[in-house]
């Protein structure tokens, strides 16, 4: 049946008008949904998300190594639809997550488990709590270290599950939804303004980014665009932040391999950063500096020559530290070679972020879902093979480069004018997009209803097609290099757990 | 590395030339909060980190406090891997239904005597993700609280100051 049936997005949107924020939006069938999920096995497709909306599942679609982009609408009554994970291994904890949520039933999933219920909220009666069940791992040899949710270091909750024989790891197994925090619902109904301080602390590492994107999806809904002067300054406050991680994670990289001194200068240039951001923007973060319409905020004249003298010094002093990096066989001996991720999985997960750059995926949201303002500016999308930690390493020292002309051109033609439009219109509308983190794209979609309020609000972070290709990178690495290909990926709990 | 050693050796600290440090307010901060620590507990004081369902921002800042501009262990203050080894337990975030009892565990694991710092408008009253269904409350409506830190997220320098003032709060 299916067979009959095209699977590739790009013959099913062929011939079809694209919204304004390119997707063209098809309500199918059974076997169409199941075409399309098996068009993404076989590889014609990249899964950008699934969610359940209104008693529908819906599911974005792009062409592989192409432009075409579908979200598919399915009906499901009484929660049933067929599964994707089915066909689709990516899909499966995105359907999972979506049964805790919404009681939806995808049919023929191979994962019976919750995902982010843990069966602790009130709100949900789901009768007496089971124990996690553990993928097992059979062998006489092997055992087991648990680790999480509370962690050793300063970071988010989760838990990790290692079965180990010996040094090496056999199998990592994730459990998260720790952090899972209602977002969705805690959105609807409130204006755009008041979702959009929400959905800046989604992930708050990621706040420009998540504001940025929000931001535009709200205005594609509406039909308005924000000021030139407002898009330029969300591109400084972007790529301030992108740069502000990517040292930041480099350096914890270094101390992964014992090399702390690397690790205190990448702090230092963090720290110079984040003062440089709170002096430029009023917050160190940026939090809330991007609302829907424009910008909260103006970056004063007086203002730009310090900022760009610190992004000089950030500059000198990254390549040094990097410079010492790539002349220490004692740190490459760590990185090199570790926690290889293979290209085809990175393709499979359409994995973004330094994760698929680092094993062949060339895809940047900034490049392929071309928004404002990196239409106007040139730059480059860092790609390597090797998919290993010295790989993602080098993938972050390149895009810190990028992101230093990308804010140095912005800075040279900022154009003047106003921050915000006017008055943005209460009228009813829905988009997508994609917005490229610091971690890799973010996809974010809104329908307003006709009160001009948020009548549902669904962003996949980065890191959902980042997490179990941890799992990959991790298997037969010994258990010692763990916090390395951990810091490798720095996937987000919070973004993740929604 | 050898750059790097020789700088080092040669420019001094890096805390020196650190950009725009606010230094009138750290050495406040700094000695207010040596000359605190020590009366209460000789020279060192151990810090268990716990985000209870934080959005990630908290920590950032709280990460920051390690760095050689603020360099939270010249005060003798030192984060731990264990609350078995903690004095004070920094908690950030909601407490998320999922993290409740991972919380509560943790702060029985912490040996007395011990404090915590609620770190966060979200650890102070929920913040943005008040009224949640999947969040349990804030910081202290599972365990007791004895200074709070508002911010969202709270500069470094403000956390070094919720520190000084959880100081003053046990001597009151």
């Amino acid at each position: 049946m299916t067979r009959t049936l095209p699977t590739a997005v790009a013959e099913v949107a062929a011939g079809m008008t694209a919204g304004p924020d390119g997707f063209v939006r098809l309500k199918v069938g059974k076997a169409e949904w199941s075409a399309l999920a098996i068009g993404c096995a076989q590889g014609r497709n990249d899964l950008m998300a699934l969610w359940h909306e209104r008693g529908r599942m819906r599911m974005a679609l792009m062409q592989r190594g192409g432009t075409a982009r579908v979200i598919a609408t399915i009906a499901c009554p009484k929660g049933a639809y067929p599964s994707v994970g089915r066909y689709h291994p990516p899909a499966i904890r995105l359907e999972r997550a979506m049964r805790d949520l919404y009681g939806t039933r995808p049919e023929g999933l191979p994962d019976a488990r919750g995902w982010l219920d843990h069966g602790n909220w009130p709100s949900k009666d789901t009768g007496p709590r089971e124990r996690y069940r553990f993928l097992p791992a059979e062998g006489e040899s092997l055992h087991q270290i648990p680790v999480g949710p509370v962690h050793a270091g300063i970071i988010e909750p989760g838990h990790f599950r290692f079965t180990a024989n010996g040094e090496a790891v056999v199998r990592l197994e994730e459990r998260l939804g720790y952090t899972h925090k209602g977002i969705e619902k805690l959105c609807a109904g409130l204006s755009p303004v008041a979702a959009a301080r929400i959905i800046g602390r989604v992930s708050g590492d990621s706040t420009v980014a998540y504001a940025f994107g929000f931001a535009r999806v709200v205005e594609m809904a509406l039909g308005i665009e924000a000021p030139a002067r407002a898009t330029a300054l969300r591109g400084i406050m972007a790529e301030l932040e992108r740069l502000s991680h990517h040292v930041n994670d480099f350096g914890a990289i270094c101390n992964d391999a014992s090399a702390v001194a690397l690790n205190a200068r990448c702090t230092l240039l963090r720290e110079n950063l984040l003062q440089a951001a709170g002096r430029a923007f009023g917050h160190r973060l940026m939090m809330d500096c991007i609302i829907p319409g424009g910008v909260a905020v103006d970056l004063a004249d007086s203002e730009i020559a310090g900022l760009r003298q610190v992004l000089d010094e950030v500059e000198k002093g990254f390549a040094q530290i990097v410079r010492i990096y790539d002349d220490s066989p004692s740190i490459l001996d760590r990185t090199i070679t570790t926690g290889i991720v293979a290209s085809d999985l990175v393709a499979r997960f359409a994995a973004g972020g330094h994760v698929g750059r680092a094993s062949g995926r060339d895809f940047d949201a900034r490049r392929n879902a071309g928004y404002a303002p990196y239409d106007t500016v040139a730059f480059k999308v860092p790609i390597r093979q090797e998919g290993d930690v010295n790989a993602r390493a080098w993938i972050r020292i390149d895009e810190a480069g990028q992101s230093l002309a990308i804010m140095r051109q912005l800075l040279d033609r900022l154009p003047a004018g106003p921050l915000t439009i006017d008055t943005p219109p209460k009228t009813p509308g829905e988009g997508a997009t994609l917005t490229e983190a610091f971690r890799g794209d973010v996809f974010i979609t809104v329908r307003i209803g006709n009160n001009g309020r948020i009548a549902h609000m669904h962003a996949r972070d980065a890191s959902w097609f980042q997490w179990p290709l941890l799992e990959a990178a991790i298997e037969n690495n010994i258990v010692a290099d763990f916090p390395l290909c951990n810091k490798s990926f720095n996937c987000s709990y919070s973004g993740h757990d929604m | 590395m050898r750059t790097l050693l020789l700088t080092a050796l040669f420019k001094g600290p890096a805390v020196v030339k650190a950009p725009a440090a606010p230094a009138d307010m750290l050495a406040e901060a700094a000695q207010a909060l040596a000359q605190k620590a020590r009366r209460r507990l000789g020279r060192s004081l151990a810090i268990r980190e716990i985000d209870a369902g934080s959005c990630n921002g908290c920590e950032l800042e709280i990460n920051a406090l390690n760095n050689p501009v603020y360099d939270i262990e010249r005060f003798g203050l030192k984060f731990v891997a264990s609350p078995r080894h903690a004095d004070i337990l920094l908690v950030t975030g909601p407490v998320t239904c999922n993290m409740t009892e991972a919380l509560e565990r943790t702060y029985a694991a912490a040996p007395e005597p011990k404090w915590v710092v609620a770190v966060g408008d979200c650890a102070h009253d929920c913040g943005v993700f008040a009224g949640s269904y999947a969040v349990a409350g804030p910081v202290s409506s599972v365990i007791p609280v004895d200074v709070t830190v508002k911010g969202c997220p709270p500069p470094p320098l403000e956390i070094l100051k919720g520190l000084i003032s959880l100081f003053e709060a046990i001597e009151a």
